[in-house]
């Protein structure tokens, strides 16, 4: 299993794996905001973690949809299919490398680009913290968009349709705790802890949700 | 009881159509079968079939004689298919290095397996020795099958299903896929092979495929 997860992390960074195209995709959203809001730096401060967070999510979408259908292409998924390891465990250590290869970055640049929205420290500190925690659900959920349109050329956009209704909980969760910390009265652990309960929620039914489509899409 | 591959009234449909019907077959340890048949007359169908990888409208498969009869007869299955299953940004020895520790059984603490020297080895038996270090996109068309098939070798199957091994290879390569069987089936092991070309397997039961919906 470390082997699939070591290679997946090869072929992210390697020519063409796309692991950089979600970064350069964050970083272009998240800088025309400015422009585009005009230099309020007090608005640009309040509206910093919702766009951070919408700047991740779209950016997490990305490429989602090569997740499966590289290694149908090749027939690498036909092996896959046969071996002893159970599929959603092959699915969910898949989900791994790919969180760790395009989503972990998009988590470790988010403070370098709070400051392109005058955000205070705090705020950053919180988005950083909600994005680690709600970034693995997008992939997750990601992951069963991804084996439904396995077999299509061109799904790329049909996996962000079908995926971007189950990911609004996470922004919905994820904004309202980053929110949460810089405003007073407004409780940090309630939003935040449901974030996690969604990861970890997806954890399990994103897998097995994605192997039975897999199956489904070979036969 | 030795090991073989029972096939009892096997039967296929893709869609509405059926492919084929009622095919049995049994094949001893050391056995081999050649599936011939014009194009579309269902030889991949037939072979994915047999991988698990299609549902069977009828019919059973089993491997009597293994070691643990609750386990599914696609674990004890090598199949290569049409496409190489080989990534194109990694090397030839990182591909086959991958497939070694990911289609390994168990991970056997006692007896820890030398994923680095099979892959050696297997590249040296299919006549591709030094050139692991290159990218697979890199190979020509006969080069990336012959890595195709040095993947059958770096863990153990007691069952080949092959679909077509020899296409886009030259004569000596064919001689090369022929002596990779012969030495499969030497250690008891047992090859279904899909072919057009005339491969050389000696004592090889025959399967002619007919097809049903081939317009005469």
């Amino acid at each position: 299993m470390t082997a699939l997860f070591l290679r997946d992390l090869k072929l992210a960074t390697r020519a063409g794996g796309g692991a950089l195209t979600g970064i350069l995709f964050f970083l272009a959203v998240v800088a025309v905001v400015p422009f585009g809001l005009g230099p309020d730096l007090k608005l640009l401060a309040r509206v910093g973690p919702a766009m951070l967070w919408i700047g991740a999510l779209l950016a997490s979408l990305l490429g989602l949809e090569r997740l499966f259908q590289a290694e149908r292409e090749d027939g690498a998924l036909d092996v896959m299919l046969m071996q002893e390891t159970p599929l959603v465990f092959t699915v969910f250590i898949k989900c791994l490398a790919h969180w760790t290869a395009s989503g972990l970055p998009l988590v470790l640049v988010s403070p370098l680009l709070g400051l392109f929205l005058n955000m205070e420290p705090q705020a950053i500190g919180a988005t950083m913290l909600t994005l680690l925690a709600g970034t693995p659900a997008i992939t997750l959920i990601g992951a069963m968009g991804a084996a439904v349109a396995v077999a299509l050329p061109r799904g790329g956009l049909l996996v962000s349709i079908l995926v971007l209704p189950l990911v609004v909980p996470v922004l919905i969760f994820g904004v309202s705790a980053a929110y949460a910390a810089v405003e007073d009265p407004a409780p940090f652990l309630p939003p935040f802890l449901i974030l996690i309960a969604i990861t970890l929620f997806f954890a399990v039914i994103g897998p097995a949700a994605a192997a039975v489509a897999l199956r489904a899409a070979s036969e | 009881m030795p090991f073989r591959l029972r096939v009892d009234g096997l039967g296929a449909s893709r869609g509405e159509d059926p492919i084929f019907r009622e095919i049995s077959l049994l094949l001893e340890a050391g056995g081999a079968l050649l599936v011939t048949g014009r194009n579309g007359t269902g030889k991949s169908t037939f072979l994915r079939t047999l991988a698990g990888l299609y549902p069977a409208d009828s019919g059973t498969i089993l491997i009597e004689g293994g070691t643990d009869p609750t386990v599914p007869v696609r674990e004890s299955l090598h199949y290569l298919g049409h496409r190489n299953a080989m990534k194109r940004d990694l090397t030839v020895a990182e591909n086959l290095l991958f497939w070694s520790r990911f289609t390994q059984a168990t991970d056997d603490v006692a007896e820890p397996i030398d994923a680095t020297g099979k892959t050696v080895q297997a590249l040296e038996a299919v006549g591709l020795g030094g050139l692991g270090g290159l990218p697979f996109g890199y190979l020509s068309a006969g080069q990336q099958r012959r890595a195709a098939l040095a993947r059958l070798l770096v863990a153990h199957r007691p069952v080949w299903l092959m679909d077509e091994p020899t296409a886009a290879l030259d004569t000596a390569s064919e001689r090369m896929v022929e002596a990779l069987i012969a030495g499969h089936r030497a250690t008891g092991g047992i090859v279904i092979a899909a072919t057009h070309q005339a491969l050389d397997v000696p004592g090889a039961q025959m399967l002619t495929m007919a097809g049903f919906a081939v317009p005469a």
